[in-house]
C-alpha cells in the first residue's frame, strides 16, 4: 500500500511570529521556517507503518514556494521515499490543497492520506476534512492511535471529554494529533540517503487546479499585549483585587 | 537563527542540531555542577547517538562509521559546538589517527570504538613536551617481540573514560644529516595493563570532560600494537593533523553563535535608562562585530575543509583557521558576557561557562603563539628572495 503524507512549511514553532507593519500577515522574511509539527508526526506515523510492513512507499508531498524543497528533505531524512512540490507562491486555501492533493491521489492511488490535524500558521484545521469530502473518502480526524488491518483502519479519536474509536474502510484520510507517536530524528545514514531521493515538481495547473485565492484577509494584528503580574501579600488581598479590581469573581 | 552552510548540506546541520538540542543540551547543567557525566546518562546519550548514526560519523563507512566528508564534517562539528563538550564527546568522533589501524588492530580497536564498545584517548603531551612534541621523553624499549613503556603524560582528555591509549613514546634515536633525532613510535595500549595509573587534573574550561596525568610504570605492550610503523609516529600523527585544527574552528562557530544568540536576546529584552540596552550603540556594535567574525570563520572553515578534501590544504590555512576560530570565540564569549552584565557571571546562565570553555581553544590545538609561528614563517618564506 502507498502512503501519501502532505507536508507543510510554517514559521517554526520556536519563532516569535511578528505581524507584517501593513498588517497583512505575518513577518516570514529570515525567520526559521519548517515542517509543521502536526506532519512531522504524519510522517512518523507512515515511516512506522512502512517498518511494520504494511505501506510500501511513502510520498511526501508540500505544496507552496520552491522553498519546500526543505521540508520534502526533512521528510525524506525520516524515512520517506519520493517528494511531490507542487509549486504556488503566495497564500494557498485549504480547499486548493485539497484540490491538488485529490489530483495527486488520482496519480498515484495511495491506499491511506496521513496528515496534520492542522497546520500551526492559520490554524485552518480543514484540509484533511475537506480532501476526504472531495474524494467521498472515510475520514479519522485527531487521531491519538491508528491500526490498520486488512482493508480496515481503527483509529482512536481525541475528543472533548475523552476517546472515541472507530473503524474505517480504506482508502481513508488520517489527520494526526499530538499524541499519536513522538517523532524521530533523522538517522545520519538516512539524512545523506535523502538527498539522493527525487522530488517531482509540478505547478497547479499540471494537476487541473486553479490556485487563485477565494478568501481575502482583511486585517492581522498582534494580540493585545498583557499587562506585566503583581504581587499580593496575602489570600484576603488576592480574593479583593480578583473580585474588586479584575471582576472576575 | 537557521543552521546555515553550504546549501545542500542543510539537512545534516538540522540533523544534528535537533539531536543536540533534545538529547545534549538539557543535560549541560548537571554535568557542570558534577563536573562529570553520570555513567547512566553517558550511555543512554550513547546509545541514542548510535542509533540514530550521529556517531563515528568521521570513521569510514566500510569500518561502519558515518563517512562524512570533510565539509560535512564541519558542518557537524558547527552544530556540535553548541554543546558543551563534555556531552558533545558522547557522539564519539574517534581520534583519525586510528584509521592507521591494519591486520588485527582493526578489529581490536578500529572497529569496536566505532560501535562505541571502546574509547580511546590520544597521549601525546608530557610535562616537559607541549608545543615542542618532540621533546617527548616517554620511553619504550624492546624486549622480545614487546616493548616496555615507562614515562608520564599530561593533559589527556577522556583518559578515565578511555579503555585504551594512543601513546606517543620514544624508541630509539637516529641520525641525520641535522644531527640526531628521536625516534617517535605510536602504541596502542591497553588501560588495564599493570603498571597505568590515571589521575585526572581539575581544569577551567570543558568541566565533566576531564584531561587526566597518565604514567606509565614498566608498561609491557607487545610490539603488534605498533600503530603504524616503529620510528613513524609522527609522520602518521600529521597525516590527520590539520583535521583537528579545522574542525576545532566549526566548534567555534558553533559555540560562538550560541552565546551571541543569548547575547542579542538580553539586549533586546534588557531595559536600562528607558529603553532595550541593544538601542545602545555600546552593546549593539559588539554584535555586529560578533556577526561578522563568525561570518568570517564561517567561510573560513568551510574553505579549509574544501582543501581538505581535496588534499590541498596548506599548514598556514590550518594555522589560520585555528588560531582566528578560537581567538574569535574568545571575543564573542567574552563580550556577550559583557552585554548580560551581572547576569553574565552568574551560574544562572550559560555565559560564564561559555567563556571559560571557550578559553582552551586557544591552547590546546596548539597555542596561538604556535600558529603564529607557523603561519609568520610561511608569510617570510613567501616573500625572500
Ligand atoms: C584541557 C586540555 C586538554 C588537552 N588534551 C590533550 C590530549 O588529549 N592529548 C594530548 O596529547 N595533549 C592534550 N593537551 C595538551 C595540549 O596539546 C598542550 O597543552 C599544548 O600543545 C600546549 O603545550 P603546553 O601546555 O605544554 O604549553 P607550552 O608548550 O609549555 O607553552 C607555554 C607557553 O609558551 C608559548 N610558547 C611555546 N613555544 C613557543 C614558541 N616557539 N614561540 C612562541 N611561544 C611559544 C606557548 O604559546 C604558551 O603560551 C591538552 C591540553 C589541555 C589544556
Amino acid at each position: 500500500m502507498k502512503l501519501l503524507v502532505p507536508v507543510k512549511r510554517v514559521v517554526d514553532y520556536n519563532v516569535k511570529v511578528r505581524v507584517k507593519s501593513d498588517g497583512s500577515g505575518v513577518e516570514t522574511a529570515n525567520v526559521k521556517m519548517s515542517m509543521n509539527p502536526f506532519d512531522e508526526i504524519a510522517v512518523e506515523e507512515a515511516v512506522r507503518l512502512k517498518e511494520k510492513g504494511i505501506a510500501t512507499e511513502i510520498i511526501a508531498v508540500s505544496i507552496g514556494p520552491a522553498a519546500c524543497a526543505e521540508q520534502i528533505r526533512t521528510a525524506l531524512a525520516m524515512g520517506a521515499d519520493r517528494g511531490i512540490l507542487v509549486e504556488q507562491d503566495g497564500v494557498v486555501e485549504p480547499l486548493t490543497v485539497a484540490k491538488l492533493l485529490k489530483a495527486i491521489i488520482a496519480k498515484e492511488s495511495p491506499g491511506l492520506v496521513i496528515m496534520g490535524k492542522q497546520a500551526i500558521d492559520d490554524d485552518m484545521n480543514a484540509t484533511g476534512q475537506m480532501l476526504a469530502a472531495l474524494m467521498g473518502w472515510s475520514q479519522g480526524t485527531f487521531a491519538s492511535k491508528l491500526t490498520i488491518e486488512g482493508d480496515r483502519a481503527t483509529v482512536i479519536r481525541e475528543i472533548d471529554g475523552g476517546l472515541e474509536t472507530v473503524s474505517l474502510s480504506l482508502p481513508a484520510i488520517i489527520t494526526a494529533d499530538l499524541r499519536l507517536n513522538e517523532p524521530r530524528y533523522a538517522s545520519l545514514p538516512n539524512i545523506m540517503k535523502a538527498r539522493k531521493k527525487p522530488i517531482e515538481t509540478l505547478k497547479p495547473a499540471d494537476l487541473g487546479v486553479d490556485p487563485t485565492p477565494r478568501l481575502t484577509v482583511l486585517k492581522v494584528e498582534e494580540p493585545p499585549k498583557r499587562q506585566a503580574g503583581r504581587k499580593v501579600a496575602s489570600v484576603a488581598e488576592l480574593v479583593d483585587k480578583l473580585r474588586n479590581e479584575a471582576k472576575v469573581i | 537563527m537557521d543552521p546555515a552552510g553550504p546549501e545542500d548540506l542543510k539537512l545534516l546541520a538540522q540533523g544534528v542540531r535537533s539531536f543536540v538540542e533534545a538529547e545534549l543540551q538539557p543535560h549541560e547543567a548537571l554535568v557542570e555542577r558534577l563536573d562529570a557525566v553520570p555513567d547512566e546518562l553517558f550511555r543512554e546519550i550513547q546509545r541514542k547517538a548510535l542509533a540514530a548514526g550521529f556517531y563515528a560519523l568521521n570513521m569510514p563507512e566500510e569500518h561502519g562509521g558515518g563517512g562524512l566528508t570533510s565539509p560535512e564534517r564541519a558542518v557537524a562539528e558547527i552544530e556540535f559546538g553548541r554543546v558543551s563538550r563534555a556531552l558533545g564527546v558522547i557522539c564519539n568522533r574517534p581520534a583519525p589517527i586510528l584509521k592507521a589501524c591494519v591486520g588485527d588492530q582493526i578489529e581490536t580497536y578500529l572497529r569496536p570504538t566505532i560501535r562505541g564498545e571502546r574509547w580511546e584517548c590520544f597521549a601525546l603531551t608530557e610535562p616537559g613536551a607541549g608545543s615542542d612534541a618532540r621533546a617527548i621523553i616517554t620511553k619504550a624499549v624492546g624486549d622480545g617481540d614487546d616493548y616496555i613503556i615507562n614515562g608520564t603524560k599530561q593533559f589527556i582528555t577522556l583518559a578515565m573514560r578511555a579503555d585504551y591509549i594512543i601513546t606517543f613514546a620514544v624508541t630509539g634515536v637516529e641520525d641525520t644529516p641535522r644531527g640526531p633525532r628521536k625516534r617517535i613510535t605510536a602504541f596502542l595500549v591497553d588501560k588495564g595493563t599493570p603498571g597505568i595509573t590515571v589521575t585526572p587534573l581539575d581544569v577551567l574550561s570543558n568541566r565533566g570532560m576531564k584531561s587526566c596525568i597518565i604514567s606509565f610504570d614498566d608498561v609491557r605492550v607487545p610490539g603488534r600494537n605498533i600503530l603504524g610503523a616503529e620510528g613513524g609516529g609522527f609522520a602518521i600523527a600529521k597525516t590527520w593533523i590539520f583535521s583537528g585544527r579545522v574542525m576545532l574552528a566549526a566548534n567555534c562557530v558553533g559555540l560562538a553563535e550560541r552565546a551571541m544568540g543569548i547575547a542579542a536576546q538580553w539586549a533586546n529584552t534588557r531595559v536600562a535608562f528607558g529603553k532595550p540596552i541593544g538601542q545602545f550603540q555600546g552593546t549593539s556594535f559588539k554584535l555586529a562585530d560578533m556577526a561578522t567574525e563568525i561570518h568570517a570563520t564561517r567561510l573560513m572553515v568551510f574553505d579549509a575543509a574544501a582543501k581538505m578534501q581535496d588534499g590541498t590544504i596548506t599548514q598556514r590555512e590550518a594555522s589560520q583557521v585555528n588560531l582566528f576560530g578560537s581567538e574569535m570565540v574568545g571575543r564573542v564569549t567574552d563580550n556577550a558576557l559583557q552585554i548580560l552584565g551581572g547576569m553574565g557571571v552568574t551560574k544562572d546562565l550559560p555565559l560564564e561557562r561559555f567563556w571559560r570553555d571557550a578559553r582552551v581553544e586557544r591552547i590546546w590545538e596548539g597555542t596561538s603563539e604556535i600558529h603564529r609561528d607557523i603561519i609568520s614563517k610561511d608569510v617570510l618564506r613567501e616573500f625572500s628572495a
